[in-house]
Parts: C-alpha cells; sequence; structure tokens
C-alpha cells in the first residue's frame, strides 16, 4: 500500500499537471468550489423567486424546482452533456459541463435551503424594516437576507461536503477528477484494486469528514449568540463629547 | 436535430431496451429499499445504545458511509471488493449477475446511513421523559424501544424516509458506471445506437420524474392523513 | 391630524373593527386600552397600514392613506411604530439598528447619520451601549433602542403597540419614562397599553375598546373614576381586583 501511494500521490493529487491539464484531488476541489460560488447566486436568486408574491414569478421557478430535484444528477449531466453543444455551437468539454450540471443542480438545491432560511425569519423583522419605510428589495438587502445567510452557513458547508461528492460523477463523462485518477492508477497497477479503491474512499472521507467538522463547529458557534466586536472608538468619542452631569 | 420521434419511445426495440431499463431500476430500488430499512434501524439504535462501544461502531459506519460518495462507493464494491473474497465464493459471483450484486450492496450500505440518521432524528425527536417513563416502569433498553419510542418516532421518521427513499431513486442511476444495464444506461446505450439523444433522454427524464413525483405525493398523502402528534 | 371614518375590518367571517369614528388631534398623547381580542392592536396597526382595512377611510393630515398612487414606502417611514417584541435587527449593533433608514432613505452621510443617532441613543438613556448588539442588551434596553430606532426618521406621529407586555416588571419604568419624556416634548402618541399608571399620568385621552367597537372614550380622568358603559366600568374592575372574579 505504501509503495502505491508513494509512486502516485503527485498524480492522485494534481492529475497531470503541469504536464497536462489540472486533475485528481485538486480538480476535484476546485470544480465544487467554483460550483458552489456560482450555485449561491443562483440560488438567492430561486429562494426569492419561490417566495415570491407575484404568482408569475412563483410557478415557473417552482416546476424548475420539482423537475430538476425530481432528476438525477447524472441526468442533468448527461442533458448538458449531449445538448449543450448544439447549443453553443462547438463541442463543450468535461469541466465546463460539469460545472454547468452542478450550478443548475446545487442552485436548485440551495433555492431551497435558503427559502427555509428566509421563512425561519421571525416575521416581525420583516414587519419592522417595512414600518421603518424600507420597501421589500431593501428589506431583503439590509434585514431578512444578512440574518439568513448566516443561519445557513452550516447548511452552506454541508453543501459544499454534498459537492464535493457529486464532481465523482464526472468520472463517467471522462473529467480527470480524483475518482477517474484512481480508476486510471487502477488500470496499470491492476492487480491492487482494493487498495487502489480503499485510498480512494479514504481520501474523501478525510475532505469531507473534515468539512463537515468545520460545519458543525460553526453551527455551535451560532447558537451561542451574535459575535463579539471590540469596544469602539465611537463610544469614547461620546464620552468625551458630552459634558460630565 | 431532426424532428422528434415519438414512435421511437412507444415501441420497437430500442422501447424495450428502455422498458427494460426502468424495471431493473425500479427493482434495484426496491430490493435496496428492503434491505436498507432493518439495516437503518439498526445502526440508529447502535448510535443510541448505553453501550460507548456500540455508540462508536454506529458512528463509524455513518460517518465512513457518508463521507464518501456513491461512486466511489460503488467502485470499490465492483472492482475492489470481489478481490477479496475466497476463490470459491468468486468465482460463483463473476458467474452470476456481479454487477447488480455489487450495486445493490453499495446501494444499501449508503442508503442505510443515511436513512439510520433520520430514524436516530426521529428518535430523539420523542421527549426523553417518555424514555424515563418506560425505563422505570421496568422496559430494558430494546424492549423501550419497541413498545414505547420506535412506534412513535414512525411519524416523525416517515416524511424524512420517504425523503431518502426519492434519493435512492435517483441513486440508482449511478449503478450504470459499472455496468448495471438500468434506465440511464439504457438510454445512453440507445442514444449510441440511433444518435437520437432527445428522445431517448425524454424518456428517460419523463421515467424519473414520474416515479420521483409518485414518491413526494406519497409523502403529501402521509402529511396530511398522518401528522405528527404531540402529547 | 388622524381621522377614523367608519372604519371597519374583517379577518373572514370575524368582524375585527366595526365602525371605527375617531379623531385624534396633533400632539395629543391617546392610550387604547381594552381586553384581549377587542381589536386594538388591530387599529393601530391600520395606521401605518400593516393591516389593510375593509371599509372606511383613515387619513392622516387631511390625505387618505389608502388612496391610490401614494408612496408606501415613505409614508410608513413618517410614521414611527414600536412593536411589542421590540423586533431590532439581530445582526446590526444598536447605533447600526438606528442608522439604517436614515442612511437609506433619508440619504444622510454615514458620519451625519451616526451623530444623530447617538444623540438619539443618548436621549434614551443608552449612548453607551452604541456598539452592543441586541442579544447583549436586556428587554427594557432593546425597546429603547427601538424608540431611538423610531425617532432616528423624525416622524411626526409614532404608534406603540403594546410596548412593554413583553417585559419584566423591573424594565416596563424606565421605558415608559422614555415614552413620557417624548409625550412632553410634544409628540403626537398613541398607545395600546395596559399601563394604567401611564394612562393617567400621561394621556390626555382614553379609548376603550372591545369587540372590535369603540365604547367609551373621554380624559383619564373622567375614565378611570366615572366610566360609563358597563363593559368598561366590568374592565376596570377586573384590573383593580382581580381576584374577585373567581368568587
Amino acid at each position: 500500500m505504501i509503495e502505491l501511494v508513494q509512486t502516485y500521490w503527485v498524480y492522485f493529487l494534481v492529475g497531470q499537471y503541469p504536464n497536462g491539464p489540472l486533475g485528481g484531488l485538486a480538480l476535484t476541489v476546485l470544480l465544487a468550489a467554483l460550483a458552489l460560488v456560482l450555485a449561491l447566486p443562483l440560488g438567492v436568486v430561486l429562494g426569492l423567486a419561490r417566495i415570491s408574491p407575484f404568482r408569475t414569478i412563483r410557478w415557473p421557478v417552482t416546476v424548475i424546482v420539482y423537475v430538476v430535484r425530481g432528476v438525477p444528477l447524472l441526468m442533468v449531466i448527461f442533458w448538458a452533456y449531449f445538448f449543450l453543444p448544439s447549443v453553443t455551437g462547438h463541442k463543450t468539454e468535461q469541466f465546463s459541463t460539469m460545472l454547468i450540471a452542478l450550478v443548475l443542480f446545487d442552485g436548485v438545491y440551495l433555492a431551497e435551503i435558503v427559502r427555509a432560511g428566509i421563512l425561519g425569519i421571525p416575521r416581525g423583522q420583516f414587519e419592522c424594516a417595512r414600518s421603518l419605510g424600507l420597501g421589500y428589495w431593501r428589506t431583503m438587502r439590509l434585514v431578512i437576507l444578512p440574518q439568513a445567510l448566516r443561519h445557513m452557513l452550516p447548511s452552506l458547508v454541508n453543501q459544499f461536503v454534498a459537492t464535493i461528492k457529486e464532481t465523482s460523477l464526472g468520472y463517467i463523462i471522462g473529467l480527470t477528477e480524483v475518482s477517474f485518477i484512481a480508476a486510471q492508477i487502477n488500470t496499470q497497477v491492476f492487480t491492487r484494486a482494493p487498495e487502489v479503491y480503499g485510498l480512494l474512499a479514504l481520501t474523501y472521507f478525510v475532505l469531507c469528514f473534515g468539512l463537515s467538522r468545520v460545519a458543525y463547529g460553526l453551527e455551535q458557534r451560532l447558537v451561542r449568540g451574535s459575535p463579539v466586536r471590540p469596544a469602539a472608538s465611537t463610544v469614547t468619542a461620546v464620552q468625551s463629547l458630552k459634558a460630565p452631569a | 436535430m431532426g424532428t422528434f420521434d415519438i414512435a421511437l419511445l412507444l415501441s420497437g426495440q430500442y422501447h424495450d431496451w428502455l422498458l427494460r431499463g426502468l424495471v431493473l431500476s425500479l427493482q434495484i430500488a426496491a430490493t435496496t429499499w428492503v434491505l436498507a430499512v432493518p439495516l437503518a434501524i439498526v445502526i440508529a439504535l447502535l448510535r443510541l445504545a448505553p453501550l460507548a462501544a456500540l455508540r462508536a461502531a454506529g458512528t463509524v459506519y455513518v460517518e465512513g458511509i457518508r463521507n464518501v460518495p456513491l461512486l466511489a462507493h460503488l467502485l470499490f464494491w465492483y472492482f475492489g471488493a470481489p478481490e477479496l473474497l475466497p476463490e470459491g465464493l468468486k468465482q460463483w459471483l463473476y458467474a452470476g449477475n456481479v454487477e447488480v450484486v455489487s450495486a445493490v450492496v453499495a446501494l444499501t450500505l449508503y442508503t442505510a446511513a443515511y436513512m439510520a440518521e433520520d430514524i436516530r432524528s426521529g428518535i430523539r425527536a420523542i421527549p426523553v421523559v417518555q424514555f424515563e417513563a418506560a425505563r422505570a416502569l421496568g422496559f430494558g433498553f430494546l424492549a423501550t424501544m419497541r413498545r414505547v419510542i420506535l412506534p412513535q418516532a414512525l411519524r416523525v421518521t416517515v416524511p424524512p424516509l420517504i425523503s431518502q427513499t426519492l434519493n435512492l431513486w435517483k441513486d440508482t442511476s449511478i449503478a450504470t458506471v459499472i455496468g448495471v444495464a438500468e434506465l440511464m444506461y439504457q438510454a445512453a446505450k440507445v442514444e449510441s445506437a440511433t444518435f437520437r439523444s432527445a428522445e431517448a433522454f425524454a424518456f428517460a427524464t419523463a421515467a424519473y420524474l414520474t416515479v420521483s413525483l409518485a414518491i413526494t405525493g406519497l409523502a403529501a398523502w402521509y402529511h396530511h392523513h398522518y401528522p405528527a402528534r404531540t402529547a | 391630524m388622524i381621522r377614523f371614518d367608519k372604519v371597519n375590518k374583517w379577518y373572514g367571517a370575524y368582524h375585527a373593527l366595526v365602525d371605527v369614528t375617531e379623531h385624534i388631534a396633533k400632539g395629543e398623547v391617546v392610550v387604547v386600552c381594552g381586553p384581549s381580542g377587542s381589536g386594538k392592536s388591530t387599529l393601530i396597526r391600520t395606521l401605518n397600514r400593516l393591516e389593510p382595512i375593509g371599509s372606511g377611510t383613515i387619513t392622516i393630515d387631511g390625505e387618505d392613506i389608502h388612496r391610490r398612487g401614494l408612496d408606501v414606502n415613505a409614508f410608513r417611514s413618517r410614521i414611527g411604530f414600536l412593536f411589542q417584541q421590540f423586533n431590532l435587527f439581530p445582526h446590526l449593533t444598536a447605533l447600526e439598528n438606528c442608522t439604517l433608514a436614515p442612511l437609506h432613505l433619508r440619504r444622510l452621510t454615514p458620519a451625519a447619520a451616526r451623530e444623530a443617532s447617538l444623540a438619539l441613543l443618548d436621549r434614551v438613556g443608552l449612548a453607551h451601549k452604541a456598539d452592543a448588539y441586541p442579544s447583549e442588551l436586556s428587554g427594557g434596553q432593546q425597546q429603547r433602542v427601538a424608540i431611538a430606532r423610531a425617532l432616528a426618521m423624525e416622524p411626526p406621529l409614532m404608534l406603540f403597540d403594546e410596548p412593554t407586555s413583553a417585559l419584566d416588571p423591573e424594565m416596563v419604568g424606565e421605558v415608559l419614562l422614555v415614552m413620557r419624556a417624548l409625550a412632553k416634548d410634544g409628540m403626537t402618541m398613541v398607545c395600546v397599553t395596559h399601563e394604567m399608571g401611564f394612562a393617567r399620568e400621561v394621556a390626555d385621552r382614553v379609548i376603550f375598546m372591545d369587540h372590535g367597537r369603540v365604547l367609551e372614550r373621554g380624559t383619564p380622568e373622567a375614565f378611570f373614576s366615572r366610566p360609563e358603559h358597563p363593559r368598561a366600568q366590568q374592565f376596570l374592575s377586573d384590573i383593580r381586583t382581580p381576584f374577585a372574579q373567581a368568587a
């Protein structure tokens, strides 16, 4: 097992880089991070649309959400893989295909997380902001979303973990992410399949378990209360201005 | 791309391929479900056991399985695990339907890990005083679970379990990677035979959606007829 | 300043406000009281359009607040509203809670908004807590910050929806003191409250409601010593001798 790791660890971690495109674990993490970063704005937009008071916005988005959540991710990847070329005019390579499929798929899941997060904010917050005279969008931007996104942080980290696992499906369309690399290693070594795939599983475990611990830590911090800021200069400024009573 | 040829989907050889794939997907999902639920209950109870070693075993199982993608599980059980078997068993396995067996094993273990967490949450939702009351009456741990806790936990647990069933249904598609001739595999096969990607994938999409909506509908029906009752 | 003209409101089949007709003058402090479910909260919530009305008109300074084309946000920004649950924004400090509306709605510069808000926090006695988060403040302090926040927009009218009902008894006084100071400064105030001491000392008029109707109105002195409507008499006696009912 040790020689296996020693021989192939670079290939496993970064693929053929720098002699070729980035691959392996680095590609897995990069793809997942990029997908989540792009999916989050989409998720916020779709989540807001799902609670929109206007039916013409709410219904189509609800249909999209139900359809995307009702089919496997692999289906979305295949749709992207087979139909993007005809839409864009030229053959789309695997990374872009996976990225687009992941952004759409995760965006829809994030939409539900965002929606739940917004609905979890007490109604009084919304009423109060409106009572101050803030319009709907300002209320969302300044009062509701900051609170909702903060509460959603552990869910977002968990979604990142899920996305890392989703990148493994790139294997099926030939993307050189870490599972594909493991399979390549296996064909070269051939008689050590349990070890190769055992190491693959271990790698995912370390990465994903580590991240889910971070999510847990975040959740505990959120439960304990709002962040404490250092004592500010504004207080001393006022006190120096005010004449002693 | 040409026009959409719906006749392709309604009868003929390709229709048969797709239908066979759909049937196999349903069979795999059903078999996995039947195996995973009891396993999930066992794991959930392990996680809640009074003995620390048992709890650790349950936690190792759940965290170990859930932090590895299903694809990696399938690759391990198909390529890796048979190599570990004694020679006679290995030959018997390869003579039979090793792809489907590997897929069901991987899916069962994977799904059970998630279901175990949902069952555990359901049990934990029952106020601890229920547990204490049963113990005070003289019931042991397992008896308490069987007679007092699990029946109450059932109502809370069913919605997330139905949601996991939905995930299981969609996860059967990943078995295509080890060559299981389920729906996704057949759709890709039709595509490569006819170059009619739209028709093939439209069938697959419609099939997945229909079963998904049926499962979701079941969840809504259950929620309507059996809402969770609190004390 | 405020005129209710045959205002009715229904929640489905339930008649929440019944032919309410009232007039509140500028600078007046009016206390609305009555048993639970009498419609008092509903009444003041209609004033800043948090609740719609079924029929009738409400005019403020001669303007129908439900007229087409009214900018609701601008309208609301000119009315201060205090909630029973304070509703401070937990992700912002006390100071930031106060400067939020002036910064975005009145287009003050950050420095001007900070200065004005600090002065208001000082007015309610909480300048030293400007950088505290709501979770670090007591209930009474939070409600006072909420008052400062409402004042930041310099409204000519302030509405109080049971501002002290969610407070522990020892904190009620500090909030009522601030409210009394506001009244002395000439603010037009409509308060739904159970604090009869406040009504007696600070209010110019008391309005008594039950089941959506205004049953009695008058000066505090008249209402508390010589209530005319039997329901008002019952209400006052229940408050004064709560244990007598059980007999």
